[in-house]
């Protein structure tokens, strides 16, 4: 019987496989998001900036940034559950990441000036579409300040 | 009266952080109406092989020209907030080329305004379409 592979070999290849996955997207760093993994779950961080502020009076951020975060979470989420079985098989290299089609997003309560998190599921995902949904929040996990719920294509236009 | 509301809609736009880091640009706000474009920038890309922009960026411009056409809206009476926003994707933004928004608020009740917008590239198709529902702030429930 083959031999389970050392959990520092694991780690590694897991953690280079979403790195290439996330970092490879300009708006991802432009954004600051950043990926933590536990086994294939992932939590995406918005660390707080001054350059996500919608509104300076309150202030908040912007709604335009928040929907931005949960569309990067719902994609690298659905990208890295198709992609896992390649990368588990040691698979490298460039991969492309589903088109959005649409993306609704609940504002559930402002931003706060504060770091936020967000976590994705896929709900479904067949041959050609894919629907997500995503949950985010800041201090308090149970207390979301918005949702939203997107589909992805899952092909590309010409085959 | 409304050019009033048009310089406070412009000075709205300047004072956000958010769009000042994307570059947006106020082009036209009157009346519950308000175009807002970007130019095309690397550091926004969403699609590393071909160049285009990410979906992300579509949806701040969105989001910013809607909350300024409720803003500028004759019948609104402050600040505003996004309740509800969605977008449809019909296209890639062409790379290179500057993104436009343009927002409609067509209805304002006492606490919430409805504004659909489009987002377009140079080209005539657009490139993405939305629709939302904002928060009317300052008015007497």
């Amino acid at each position: 019987m083959k031999r389970p592979e050392p959990v520092q070999v694991i780690k590694q290849r897991r953690d280079a496989a979403l790195m290439q996955l996330a970092d490879s997207i300009p708006y991802i760093r432009f954004l600051g998001v950043g990926f933590e993994r536990r086994g294939d779950e992932l939590t995406a961080t918005l660390p707080y900036n001054e350059k996500l502020v919608g509104n300076p009076i309150l202030p908040a951020l912007h709604g335009g940034a928040v929907g931005a975060f949960l569309e990067i979470t719902a994609q690298i989420e659905l990208a890295w559950s198709i992609y896992w079985p390649q990368f588990e098989a040691g698979a490298t290299g460039p991969r492309t990441i589903p088109k959005t089609i649409d993306f609704t997003v609940d504002y559930l309560r402002s931003g706060l000036p504060r770091d936020a998190y967000a976590r994705a599921v896929v709900n479904r995902s067949g041959r050609r579409f894919a629907s997500v949904h995503v949950e985010a929040w800041q201090d308090n996990r149970s207390k979301l300040f918005a949702q939203a719920t997107g589909h992805f294509l899952l092909i590309s236009e010409n085959g | 009266m409304p050019e009033k509301k048009a310089r406070l809609a412009r000075q709205f736009i300047a004072a956000i952080p958010h769009s000042r880091a994307l570059d947006m640009q106020m082009d036209e706000v009157f009346s519950g109406r308000a175009t807002l474009s970007l130019p095309y920038d690397s550091r926004f890309i969403g699609d590393p092989e071909t160049g285009v922009l990410h979906g992300g960026v579509v949806t701040a411009l969105l989001d910013t020209a809607m909350g300024a056409a409720v803003v500028s809206h004759p019948q609104s009476t402050g600040g505003t907030a996004t309740i509800d926003l969605r977008i449809d994707y019909m296209r890639a933004a062409t790379p290179g080329q500057r993104l436009t928004a343009r927002a409609e608020c067509y209805r304002v009740t006492r606490a919430v305004a409805f504004v659909r917008a489009t987002a377009h590239d140079e080209n005539d198709d657009p490139v993405a379409s939305a629709a939302g529902v904002f928060t009317v702030e300052g008015s007497k429930p």
